[in-house]
């Protein structure tokens, strides 16, 4: 008993040597006794007729396609290898732009990319007015996307949102700095060390502080999902740390899960805490603001209950204003005149840290990014990008104050990050120019007397921070009336080396801390010292 | 739930490089998207268009129903009869335009098309009839028709009728008269109103009748096989022109109509290197009508231009054209004449683009890789780079030397705007002033304001993507 197949297909054509070896393929097919697959020329028809196939309806502008096999299923098999066949054309990668004489041309859109070499995670960079398209084409063609791009309208990330859950996709982002996936780091990152520990962050500087912790401790990471600053806020309500979290419950290298985001909208926080108790791995919440747990805390937190040793997380000491090294805390216990704290940010959630924690110690700290909207600087974009001197900076609260440096005169942080700063220029963990203006105009003000400030290293970061930082540094200490803290985010494996960046900042005179929370504490108690 | 865990990873990064070279460096596989911003001011009405629910569903309609068409060459007839077009009716490519705005190959072909048709006495007294109004003018889009250059169709032309044997869908296109002084080029000399009685006598009868006893004539499959054999169907139609000479002659011969008629119709057929556009123009028409108005559908469906404005319509939009002025076309020139005495760009011929031919199909016509001054290899770059622009491949026009791949197929608004490509036609080029007839051959682009155009009025009719209630 065998099986037979005889077709004219209409509009199939192909060229004669393409169907030869289309014909010979199926020949050699398990189960096949005859096939011929040729355009239906009268010479072809004669064949076909001479194979004892019935002749069929057909034109010479019609594609025969005649099997005879031992069986149905055999059949059935040679004539999908017909139509594989007649797909893969000889040397054609399917829509592989290099196939083909000549040169091949980079893709233009993330769809053409994908169509050459596959789906996979989008990471996406171009100006945020301009993201949107190439994340739609993303999701479209299968992919997870990262959106490293700020100034995103929110419409557009929840629409973008959606539109992964509905095809099991995540978006990280927009403005999301920081993701480690599959051991790779992408944006501002730091390769870690594989762990137990899976990271869902709102915040990138955030998880960079937890991750430069884990990885100090030992304990390592198994992906850092960044969702995007705003995806706690009411509006986003949490839709990609949501899909985050249900993608690291089901990563069998993930034991517990830290969240870490700035002050998220209470209700959002409310359902995303319900969420993560229904799922199967532990999930440790470090969700900066008043009566948090601050970074440092939480990663402590998570350490003992994975069983793992808490270290001493480690400080550089620094030098009191004017001072030879050694001599940091003795001139500070002396009758300095007790003065105002600025925190000068590059990572957004370290300044919220800070803040919440300094507004504790020393009452309410202005910013560009408040804890309270009453305590608001208006950053305004366009000034911050003028020379310092003799403008009005960061916020005079008053129109037309032409006070320099007039960031007023309390206690104050600036969100360096934030995007109405970074519109049109790049990142301060790239270009620290805004930073090094204020920290000089800083030094200026008679008022301040600790300058706090952070410095993140990691893949994407500034080279070498510290050969610009440590100069201004130094002559913003040169009054003899400012102290300068650092922060320094940064893992071992760090491309910048993080000892030696440590060195240098300590050489300029800055106490340099690698916990964010500690060095607001220390800064905290200059001021308070000084009174 | 996301395999983002679980996925090979392979960065795919638009944007900063230096994210892409921290990929990179940890040994990840990284796709670099060579992105640049979109065309000027169009990044705001791209976010409703790209979001707009229907727009990924519409566009596969568009090109299932482009790609499904099959041509076949059914009947030759006067445009009286088809069209209904009556005395003083005139059809014209591109879109609409007036007498006063017409450039100067158009008023020329009205002019000699009044005189043929027995309107005025004179090609300077058509002239006065038409400055006073007397013609009514309508774009041959307008009546399922195309025509290259100035594309004038008349009451006694006779034309090509084109049918998709599976709709029962018609269009039209007149026949070619050859290259040179021709009326579709503005020129309209004695010797030019004589070859276009000889046609509408002898030829049209002829191929009508020759076209009735062969039956059908499969064009779509002749476009498959003159792609493999060096023509792109727009500025090269040889092995086309031969392949429909070789089925018709038979048929013409049969006919019994005296053998020195089918001599000369042999030999014009022959001896025009063009004759077979005229056929591939409305076939492409055909194609790209059955894609016609798909709401949210983003494809353009027609490319044509007047001499004085270039137009789109897409599909999501219905017969709204989107118009610029046109542009100028850059080439190689006959005999004396230079870039001065060309007219700005002119014709429907811009159909075989829109369909996925002509400049598109440039890898496979190198021969006439001269007319872009450059080499076989910029024909290949050129057929790569309206793949960036393209939202299929097209299933009958294959490229030997890209490996049989599909040609670039169906032109997509958004994709134009985001990468800034505009698409490559190939094409004649006319006289500006009328009666000169030919001056050349060359290349040109669409204006870039008629995607931004689209873009705003297809936003404006966007059906955004329902919220989700979290």
């Amino acid at each position: 008993m065998s099986a037979e197949h005889v077709e004219a297909r209409p509009g199939a054509y192909a060229d004669s040597v393409t169907l030869m070896r289309v014909s010979a393929d199926v020949r050699q097919a398990d189960g096949v006794q005859a096939a011929l697959v040729a355009m239906a020329t009268e010479l072809n028809l004669d064949l076909l007729a001479a194979m004892g196939f019935p002749p069929p309806d057909a034109g010479p502008n019609h594609l025969l396609i005649a099997v005879r096999a031992a069986d149905d299923t055999a059949l059935a098999g040679a004539l999908a290898a017909v139509d594989t066949a007649l797909r893969a054309r000889p040397g054609a990668g399917h829509g592989s732009a290099s196939h083909g004489a000549g040169q091949a041309q980079l893709p233009r859109t993330t769809a053409a990319a994908v169509r050459a070499s596959g789906p996979g995670l989008a990471l996406i960079s171009v100006p945020g007015r301009y993201a949107f398209a190439e994340a739609m084409d993303a999701l479209q063609s299968g992919c997870d996307v990262m959106i490293f791009s700020d100034n995103v309208p929110v419409e557009q990330e929840i629409m973008l949102k959606d539109f992964a859950a509905e095809r099991d996709l995540i978006v990280m982002g927009p403005d999301c700095g920081t993701a480690m996936v599959r051991g790779v780091g992408l944006g501002f990152s730091h390769t870690v060390a594989a762990g137990p520990v899976g990271i869902v962050a709102a915040s990138g500087t955030g998880a960079q502080q937890v991750m430069c912790l884990l990885e100090y401790a030992g304990a390592g990471v198994s992906a850092a999902l960044g969702v995007g600053g705003r995806d706690l806020s009411a509006a986003v309500a949490g839709r990609s740390a949501r899909a985050a979290l249900a993608a690291l419950d089901t990563d069998p290298g993930t034991e517990l899960i830290i969240v870490v985001s700035k002050p998220p909208a209470s209700e959002v926080a409310a359902r995303l805490r319900d969420f993560a108790a229904r799922l199967a791995t532990p999930v440790q919440f470090a969700l900066i603001g008043p009566g948090e747990s601050d970074l440092t805390a939480a990663t402590e937190t998570a350490l003992r209950a994975l069983g793992r040793p808490v270290p001493d997380w480690p400080r550089w000491p620094g030098q009191a204003p004017g001072a030879e090294p050694g001599h940091f805390r003795a001139a500070h216990e002396s009758s300095a005149p007790a003065g105002v704290l600025r925190g000068l940010f590059a990572g957004g959630t370290l300044c919220d840290e800070a803040m919440v924690i300094a507004s504790d110690r020393l009452g309410p700290i202005r910013s560009n990014i408040p804890l309270r909207p009453e305590l608001r600087l208006a950053a305004r974009g366009p000034v911050l990008g003028a020379p310092v001197v003799g403008t009005t900076v960061l916020g005079a609260p008053v129109v037309g104050e032409t006070v320099p440096g007039a960031i007023g005169t309390g206690h104050a942080m600036i969100d360096f990050g934030d995007d109405e700063l970074t519109m049109g220029r790049a990142h301060p963990m790239i270009d620290q120019s805004l930073r090094l203006e204020r920290l000089a105009a800083e030094a200026a003000d008679p008022a301040v007397t600790v300058v706090l400030l952070d410095v993140v290293l990691g893949h994407g970061a500034h080279p070498d921070p510290a050969a610009e930082l440590a100069p201004a540094i130094a002559s913003a200490r040169a009054s003899g009336r400012v102290s300068v803290v650092v922060s320094l985010i940064g893992a071992t494996s760090d491309p910048q080396d993080l000892g030696r960046q440590a060195a240098a900042l300590q050489a300029a005179g800055a106490a340099v801390f690698v916990s964010n929370a500690a060095a607001a504490r220390f800064a905290c108690e200059l001021i308070e010292g000084a009174r | 739930m996301s395999e983002l865990l679980r996925r090979e990873p392979h960065i795919i990064s638009a944007g900063l490089s230096l994210l892409a070279e921290a990929a990179r460096e940890q040994a990840a596989r990284v796709t670099q998207v060579d992105w640049a911003p979109p065309l000027a001011g169009t990044e705001d009405v791209l976010v409703p268009v790209l979001s707009d629910a229907r727009r990924v569903a519409a566009n596969a309609l568009a090109v299932e129903r482009m790609l499904a068409v099959r041509a076949h060459l059914v009947d030759v007839v006067p445009a009286s009869a088809a069209l209904d077009l009556q005395p003083g009716e005139f059809l014209h490519a591109g879109p609409p335009v007036s007498w006063d705005r017409a450039a100067g190959p158009l008023r020329g072909a009205l002019m000699g098309a009044a005189v043929f048709e027995g309107l005025a006495g004179s090609p300077e007294a058509a002239a006065v009839l038409g400055a006073r109004g007397e013609f009514a003018l309508a774009p041959c889009h307008s009546r399922r028709a195309v025509g290259p250059m100035a594309g004038v169709i008349s009451p006694s032309m006779w034309l090509f009728a084109l049918e998709d044997s599976a709709t029962g869908q018609r269009t039209y296109c007149s026949l070619n008269e050859g290259l040179g002084k021709v009326l579709r080029y503005g020129a309209f000399s004695p010797d030019v109103l004589e070859r276009l009685s000889w046609m509408s006598q002898v030829l049209g009868p002829l191929l009508a009748d020759a076209v009735r006893r062969h039956g059908p004539v499969d064009v779509s499959a002749i476009l498959a096989q003159m792609v493999q054999m060096g023509d792109e169907a727009h500025n090269r139609n040889r092995s086309g022109t031969l392949m429909l000479l070789r089925d018709l002659l038979p048929s013409m011969v049969e006919s019994g109509i005296v053998s020195g008629d089918i001599a000369r119709a042999a030999a014009f057929i022959g001896g025009n290197d063009h004759f077979f556009l005229n056929l591939a123009m409305p076939a492409c028409k055909l194609a790209l009508d059955a894609a016609r108005d798909i709401p949210g559908a983003t494809m353009v469906v027609a490319m044509a231009r007047n001499g004085t404005d270039f137009g789109i319509q897409v599909s999501g939009t219905g017969d709204e054209w989107f118009t610029a002025p046109a542009l100028t076309p850059q080439g190689l020139f006959l005999g004396g004449y230079g870039p001065g005495d060309a007219s700005p760009d002119i014709g429907d011929s811009a159909i075989t683009e829109t369909a996925g031919l002509g400049g598109f199909a440039m890898a496979a016509a190198p021969a006439i890789a001269a007319l872009i001054g450059g080499t076989a290899a910029d024909a290949l770059a050129t057929t790569r780079r309206m793949y960036e622009i393209t939202l299929a491949e097209h299933a009958l026009y294959r490229v030997p030397a890209l490996e049989f791949r599909g040609t670039p197929a169906g032109i997509d608004v958004t994709l134009v705007a985001r990468t800034g490509i505009l698409p490559q036609i190939n094409t004649g080029m006319a006289g500006k002033i009328a009666g000169t007839g030919q001056v050349g051959a060359g290349l040109v682009t669409p204006p870039a304001e008629v995607f931004p155009a689209a873009l705003r009025s297809l936003a404006g009719a966007a059906q955004p993507w329902p919220s989700r209630h979290s």
